[in-house]
């Protein structure tokens, strides 16, 4: 689904990725670790298409970036940590904003289905103003997810969410990921990205120094794994 | 296995295109008919400065007449900046920016939605402060003929500010660049307005007006024809 | 690092012998003009320095196209190049108009087509610089550079059109047929000499100028990268 080649991004002479390799299939749930400014956020947003790489090639549900950008974006569903929603229209609203600014079909039962599957019914009505982060964070999900992308980009969902709230997304999130889809989400949070994710990878200084499935883990633990490929 | 044939509806790239623009545009308005903050800065702002005008230029009534045109010009360039700088930091600020530039559509349907949104509401504005200063100043404003220069000038302002905004809300000195970059380029539509304007209020000689029309609309064409071939150099990264 | 190249150091050198030959013959050679008097031969300076300045109007609007077009760094650099020079010789043909209006016309300022477009272009250009000054991203800079300069490269002759259209009292010099317009003159044969070679002269210094900023720019470019390698 995903294949990164030797990609390169530079900022005026400031390298941030450097020569990264990277292979998702299909269906597979990666949780991208890192420390601060190795690179992560760069590198999710050039999945988006929101930003172009330097060098390098860049390949999303088939189709090369940046010069297929507009078909990779009708598969992927992005959810960064700030909510991308607009505070003075309804929870609905903003959902039928995003599905006609993509050109859904059925368009009403969609909005239906997704504010469903994020909890969000009773409150369709109401100004996203007046959301508490973990319900944004929960609606930005579903905006994402409107379109039935087959890639999910997640960039730190948890962020400033408690633990009720964050407990609410890892629901959603599963139920998302369930439905086989691709994801790839950068995280801070081990625990969550151990029991959420299925593969574990480590960006470091623009380049994954180190790969593991929880089933390669199973003996030892996330964190261990972490902490030794950063060592090197 | 793409999810997407049945997701997306079946339409032309032209009726997706009007499609995105229609609901970039509707979502401005909706969110800021909800909380017209903008509005209402834009418009007490322009009645702010036609009064100041009033007390600035002590003027009899004939005097009054002549500078009518380019007291309401003026008053309609500063407020528009008000409301073009508004527009861009709301997605700026937000980051929902990304989430327009995510949408599988033309760059440039997001261009022309904000276009057709901050049109709105300098016309809106300016549809106010028409009556208001005909009422004040005891010049008849309301006439058919002036509204169509108010368009044409309106959307030569809004067309090139729209998108010097996009870039001045990226700039650190965001809020005072916008007035500086636009305003120079924005000059000759200034000048076609206010003759074109002063023109029709004095007499309404065909030979007076329709020069400075024409410049009009010579203007927004190239305009917009340049801001969308330029748009997406100055959203992208 | 490249010293200077020999052709640029000739051309140097001819660029002021060339704007010596031109004062020679604007002050000494050139006859004086029966209405204006010895205050008239700031002409011939006035118009060389709006000539270099229009000059390099026109290779900003250009560069900035071929900036968007091509994504070279190296168009950027002719870009800033050409609005500087630009900058300083409409600032310079302001001066000296005015220096020529004042007696002649009995005012420092007409708020005739050109010297108005001149002044309207100037704040254009202040515009480019404070926009490039508040960009961090050196490729945004570029890309904000030369998205303006196309802007003010059409807005500007526009402008231009608009204020002929509104009034006129600049002199119009060949062919002198509108002489209702105040300090008109009508050039001699050895005037014409005069202010020919001014414009050749003032050709060759705008190359020169262009050409050694541009230089400039290049080695202040590979200035920034050199400390960006010593201090990551």
């Amino acid at each position: 689904m995903i294949q990164v080649r030797k990609l390169v991004k530079r900022f005026g002479t400031k390298t941030v990725l450097n020569g990264l390799d990277l292979d998702v299939r299909e269906g597979e749930f990666v949780a991208l670790l890192g420390p601060n400014g190795a690179g992560k956020t760069t590198f999710l947003r050039i999945l988006a298409s929101l930003s172009q790489p330097s060098l390098g090639e860049v390949r999303v549900a088939g189709h090369r970036l940046p010069h297929q950008a507009a078909a990779v974006r009708a598969r992927l569903g992005v959810v960064s940590h700030t909510p991308l929603l607009y505070g003075d229209l309804t929870a609905q609203e903003n959902l039928r904003f995003y599905g006609r600014l993509y050109g859904l079909s059925d368009l009403t039962k969609r909005i239906d289905e997704v504010l469903a599957l994020i909890g969000l019914t009773a409150r369709r009505g109401d100004l996203v103003r007046t959301f508490s982060r973990g319900m944004q964070q929960r609606l930005a999900i579903g905006r994402a997810v409107l379109h039935d992308p087959d890639v999910m980009l997640f960039d730190e969902p948890h962020t400033g969410l408690d633990q009720d709230a964050s407990a609410m997304l890892d629901r959603v999130l599963k139920s998302v990921a369930a439905q086989g889809r691709t994801v790839v989400m950068t995280s801070h949070d081990l625990a969550r990205a151990e029991t959420l994710a299925t593969r574990y990878d480590v960006l470091s200084r623009g380049v994954i120094v180190a790969s593991t499935t929880r089933q390669q883990l199973r003996n030892s633990n996330l964190l261990a794994f972490y902490k030794r490929s950063l060592a090197d | 296995m793409p999810r997407a044939e049945k997701t997306f509806r079946k339409e032309s790239p032209v009726s997706a295109f009007l499609r995105a623009i229609g609901a970039v545009a509707w979502k401005d308005l909706a969110a800021e008919f909800r909380s017209r903050e903008l509005f209402t800065a834009m418009l007490v702002f322009a009645l702010l400065v036609i009064i100041i005008f009033n007390f600035a230029l002590e003027l009899d009534i004939s005097t009054r007449r002549s500078v009518t045109s380019g007291v309401l010009w003026a008053t309609f360039a500063f407020a528009g900046t008000l409301g073009l700088n508004r527009s861009m930091s709301i997605e700026k600020d937000q980051g929902s920016l990304d989430g327009l530039l995510l949408a599988p559509v033309d760059r440039s349907a997001i261009y022309f939605g904000k276009v057709i949104s901050n049109l709105a509401f300098m016309l809106i504005v300016e549809a106010i402060v028409l009556p208001v200063y005909s009422f004040l100043y005891g010049v008849n404003l309301l006439q058919p003929g002036l509204m169509l220069i108010l368009l044409l000038g309106s959307i030569g302002y809004i067309v090139v500010g729209t998108l010097l905004a996009a870039m001045a809300v990226q700039s650190r000195t965001r809020d005072v660049m916008l007035p500086i970059l636009l305003f120079p380029v924005v000059i000759p539509v200034l000048i076609a307005a206010v003759k074109a304007s002063e023109g029709f209020l004095s007499g309404g000689e065909a030979a007076a007006i329709v020069p400075w029309l024409n410049l009009l609309i010579v203007y927004d064409v190239i305009f917009t024809s340049l801001a969308f071939m330029v748009f997406d150099y100055v959203v992208e990264e | 690092m490249q010293a200077k190249p020999a052709i640029l150091k000739v051309l140097d050198v001819v660029s002021v012998l060339l704007l010596a030959a031109a004062a020679y013959l604007a002050l000494v050679f050139a006859p004086t003009e029966a209405v204006m008097g010895q205050v008239q031969r700031v002409f011939y300076f006035h118009i060389g320095t709006a000539w270099t300045a229009l000059m390099g109007f026109i290779v900003a609007g250009a560069a900035g196209i071929i900036y968007l077009a091509k994504r070279d760094e190296k168009w950027d650099i002719v870009e800033v190049a050409a609005v500087e020079i630009s900058l300083v010789f409409f600032l310079i043909t302001i001066v000296l108009g005015s220096i020529w209006a004042r007696p002649v016309w009995n005012t420092w300022w007409t708020w005739d087509p050109r010297l108005t477009t001149a002044a309207v272009t100037e704040l254009i250009y202040i515009a480019y610089f404070m926009l490039r000054q508040g960009i961090e991203d050196p490729n945004r800079r570029a890309r904000f550079g030369a998205v303006y300069t196309i802007v003010g490269a059409i807005s500007a002759p526009i402008t231009f059109f608009a204020i002929r259209l509104f009034r006129t009292i600049h002199p119009v010099v060949i062919g002198a047929s509108d002489s209702s317009a105040q300090g008109t003159f009508a050039m001699t044969g050895d005037m014409k000499v005069a202010f020919f070679f001014a414009l050749f002269a003032f050709t060759v210094i705008f190359i020169d100028l262009l050409w050694n900023r541009i230089l400039m720019g290049r080695l202040a470019s590979r200035v920034e990268q050199l400390k960006l390698n010593l201090t990551s």
